[in-house]
């Protein structure tokens, strides 16, 4: 009974229990749901689906953290940066104004950098207007939450920039050779760099500092300003490597579609991950397991048939259920009903 | 005699995770007298008060009180409203950017006929508020333009006019100077003669016997017993809060004195910050502890920031151990070998959610830089160490920091300088809202720290605790530096010092 207590009480109990409630489900439904075959010479199966599929979500989910963290606010923009980052980056290799290209005019790596710095000067802009300025987060962020896919299109001038170049579909899709979908790999070192930094620097202690209480960390000796800065400048350059991944998948930049409705994908995998929306302590695990429960229920909703234009509605009913689950007023009932039981087996005895 | 009583609170018992924090406390309050509810820091005194006012759910006990049949059990701050009880905390819980008048009718604003808010009714009852108690605000102006001593005055005549039979004030003087302590006082008496049951929290000796007819003491979160205050001197009184006697405080200045040496740590030069605190000259040496006196609001604290650069200087130049050191954040002057302890403990010292550990070790992180981190071993030694040294009573190392008391999250904040090893500690009301034990010690280590050749800087109100530690006073008044003290440190020499010129006569 009491190893229960100890594990139920686990940060990371609940963001996994929902994970594995949804794994589970699937399960029943459709017991094919954990089989992986190889066909062509590539991994299929839903399990690896959902880890490909999730890559976006979840590295855009690492950034947001840290800004929910630091500024008790949100980066709504991060689903149009991404979009503004692949429109730059296949201008950059086709050229301007190249409707659609075989070729590239650029190195491909060169591109790609560029396209994730542009992810980051959108962050450092995000990060000056509300660290400097002292502007709401959703209001600072708002401004490239409109602005950046309009940018972006200019950028391309009105048009859709196909590059049908080969190796520009490796990173959203296979490299040649490895069975197992790049975004995974991309992710998996982005999650490992940022789990790096937190353990090896006192980075994840001072953005909590300054999340809970902005002017006794100042006055401690933390930059709160800087740290704040640097929080969305990771942010965006999370929404731009998402944005490389989701350009390279369609080998274009559609900058209307990608990273469409991204950012609330990203603010719910936060707030499944346990995280409070309300800033200070953070758990950057729980984010990458909410972000990959969102890809699941997804996956899900679409492998039952759920119409893609009704999925939206049963994921909303689900996240509710989740959300509700977690939240500490709902936990604190559960105890004070735990209470008064113990309470009246006690008298009666 | 007993027909008087109106609230009895008997056998509580209330734990925290891994703290007993109540057990068995006792408490009856009686109509038309003022009761001082004593106590160290964590002897329970915020949690009765919190149990009483339906803060908090306890375990055990009973709660009576006159009108209300059976159990007198508050499930929220609403109910014990509703029932009479209003309570006024040590730390100001307003809303700060709303206007003196809507902080105090808020939930109960006066309506129109058509029910949207009578706002010239309210302004006009507040100014007679305001008016009565002597409190000079402009009710229209938002509470946050004012100090902190206005806005606990605020926020206890919100609770006067509530109608409230029973008033609890939770350490209401510790920001208030001697002038709004003494009418605050008259408006206890005022209300006392109109037959409210007032209880008192208070660490101030004094006022306890200024105005209180009665004391309950707790002790470890048990009852340890109610006094008449006429049957129970000083002594004993603390005799009664430790469970033991107290080392005579007047004996501490002899072990400390002379520590003053020669080298000059701090030379600052026509220093200022615009809007509060005009040019100032001060140098501290080596070993030396020097008090920054005056009224709340003299400047005392803004001059303490701004030699420690929370506030950028404007103008003039500060060298520390010969070196000019031009601050442009608190982390300059931090690896310059500064530390400093604010006087607003929520809103600028605490890292709340963080845990006791954390909070010790961030300022020393701070200063080693964010990539040079402590070894988890390192920073349980370092918290393990001033948790033994200060006597900080947690329930664990990991135990988040606003779950302490006061006086214990005061000494977590101290340890945190402590750790950091500081050359010029500036301490900005230390002892504030901590009982009188640990106040004791902590003079104590500022004595001990410039015997080792540590300068203090030490802002208190009360001059007593100043006398007895500083070897040299600045005097402020309306936000400049008046002049220096540096012998003859009596009471009244102080006083009239901070009184100036002006004032003397009336004296």
């Amino acid at each position: 009974m009491k190893n229960i207590q100890k594990i139920t009480r686990m940060k990371l109990f609940f963001p996994l229990f929902c994970l594995l409630l949804v794994l589970l489900i699937n399960v029943v439904k459709d017991p094919g749901f954990f089989q992986i075959s190889v066909k062509n010479g590539v991994l299929y199966g839903r399990l690896i689906d959902v880890l490909n599929r999730g890559s976006e979500v979840a590295i855009l989910a690492v950034g947001q953290t840290l800004v929910v963290a630091v500024s008790a606010g949100t980066d709504i923009s991060v689903g149009s940066v991404m979009s503004l980052s692949a429109c730059f980056t296949t201008m950059l290799l086709a050229g301007y104004g190249v409707n659609t290209t075989t070729t590239i005019v650029m190195p491909m790596a060169l591109g790609l950098l560029a396209g994730i710095l542009m992810g980051g000067l959108c962050g450092a802009f995000n990060g000056a207007l509300v660290s400097k300025l002292r502007i709401q987060p959703m209001v600072a962020t708002l401004i490239l939450f409109t602005a950046a896919r309009a940018i972006g299109l200019l950028l391309c001038n009105n048009q859709i920039t196909y590059i049908r170049y080969e190796p520009y579909k490796y990173l959203g899709n296979f490299i040649p050779g490895c069975p197992i979908p790049t975004p995974i790999f991309v992710t998996i070192v982005v999650i490992v760099i940022i789990m790096l930094v937190l353990k090896k620097s006192a980075l994840g202690t001072f953005i909590q500092s300054v999340g809970i209480n902005s002017r006794a960390a100042r006055l401690l000796g933390i930059n709160s300003d800087f740290l704040c800065f640097l929080c969305y400048v990771i942010c965006g350059l999370c929404a731009g490597v998402a944005g490389m991944i989701a350009s390279s998948r369609i080998y274009c930049a559609d900058s209307n579609n990608i990273g469409l409705n991204y950012e609330m994908d990203a603010i719910l995998a936060v707030a499944l991950g346990g995280n409070s929306l309300a800033g200070g302590r953070f758990n950057m695990a729980g984010s990458i397991i909410g972000a990959y429960t969102i890809q699941a229920i997804t996956t899900t909703l679409l492998a039952m048939g759920v119409s893609t234009d009704q999925a939206p509605v049963v994921k909303a009913i689900i996240v509710i259920l989740i959300v509700v689950v977690q939240s500490p007023v709902f936990k604190s009932w559960v105890e004070t009903k735990k209470n008064r039981r113990r309470a009246e087996i006690k008298e009666a005895v | 005699m007993d027909e008087n009583v109106i609230l009895t609170m008997r056998g509580i018992t209330k734990s925290f995770p891994g703290v007993l924090a109540l057990d068995n406390a006792s408490l009856k309050l009686r109509k038309g007298e003022i009761h001082a509810l004593m106590g160290e820091n964590g002897a329970g005194k915020s949690t009765l008060i919190k149990v009483l006012t339906g803060i908090y759910p306890f375990e055990g006990g009973e709660i009576e009180m006159e009108g209300v049949e059976g159990q007198a059990i508050n499930h929220s701050v609403q109910e014990a409203q509703e029932r009479g009880i209003a309570t006024v905390y040590q730390e100001v819980n307003l809303c700060p950017n709303l206007s003196v008048a809507e902080n105090l009718f808020i939930g109960r604003e006066p309506r129109t006929k058509c029910n949207t808010i009578d706002w010239k009714k309210m302004n006009s009852s507040a100014r007679e508020i305001m008016k009565n108690l002597d409190i000079p605000v402009d009710v229209t102006m938002n509470l946050e333009n004012y100090s902190v001593a206005i806005q606990q005055m605020v926020a206890i005549a919100r609770a006067v006019d509530m109608e409230c039979r029973i008033l609890i004030l939770d350490e209401p003087t510790s920001s208030l100077d001697d002038n709004e302590v003494e009418k605050l006082f008259r408006l206890m008496r005022d209300l006392k003669n109109k037959g409210v049951a007032i209880l008192f929290v208070t660490h101030f000796l004094e006022q306890v016997y200024a105005v209180c007819d009665r004391i309950t003491v707790l002790r470890n979160g048990q009852f340890a017993g109610e006094y008449t205050v006429a049957e129970m001197p000083r002594v004993k009184l603390v005799a009664a809060m430790l469970g033991k006697d107290l080392d005579d405080l007047a004996s501490i200045k002899a072990e400390g004195s002379d520590t003053v040496r020669k080298d000059v740590v701090v030379d600052a030069k026509g220093l200022s910050h615009k809007g509060t605190i005009k040019p100032f000259d001060f140098v501290i040496h080596k070993g030396e502890v020097v008090g920054l006196t005056g009224l709340l609001g003299s400047g005392r604290s803004e001059m303490a920031r701004c030699i420690y650069g929370a506030d950028r200087a404007q103008t003039g130049t500060l060298t520390m151990n010969g070196k000019e050191l031009k601050a442009k954040a608190p982390i300059d002057s931090i690896n310059a070998g500064m530390g400093y302890l604010p006087d607003d403990r929520k809103a600028d010292g605490l890292i709340g959610d963080l845990s006791v550990k954390e909070n010790i070790y961030l300022a020393l992180q701070a200063r080693k830089g964010m990539f040079h981190p402590l070894s988890p071993s390192e920073q349980n030694a370092l918290a393990d160490k001033f948790i033994e040294l200060l006597q900080i009573k947690t329930a664990s190392r990991e135990t988040p920091v606003n779950q302490l008391s006061g006086g214990n999250q005061q000494k977590v904040i101290l340890a945190r300088w402590l750790a950091t090893d500081p050359e010029l500690l500036i301490l900005d009301e230390p002892t504030r809202g901590i009982d009188i034990g640990t106040k004791t010690e902590i003079q104590k280590l500022i004595l001990k720290l410039a015997a080792e050749g540590k300068s203090v800087i030490f802002i208190s109100s009360e001059i007593e605790e100043m006398l007895r530690t500083c070897s040299r006073l600045c005097v402020m008044r309306d936000g400049s530096k008046v002049g220096e003290l540096d012998h003859d440190l009596t009471q009244n020499t102080v006083m009239t010092a901070i009184a100036g010129q002006g004032k003397e006569g009336e004296q």
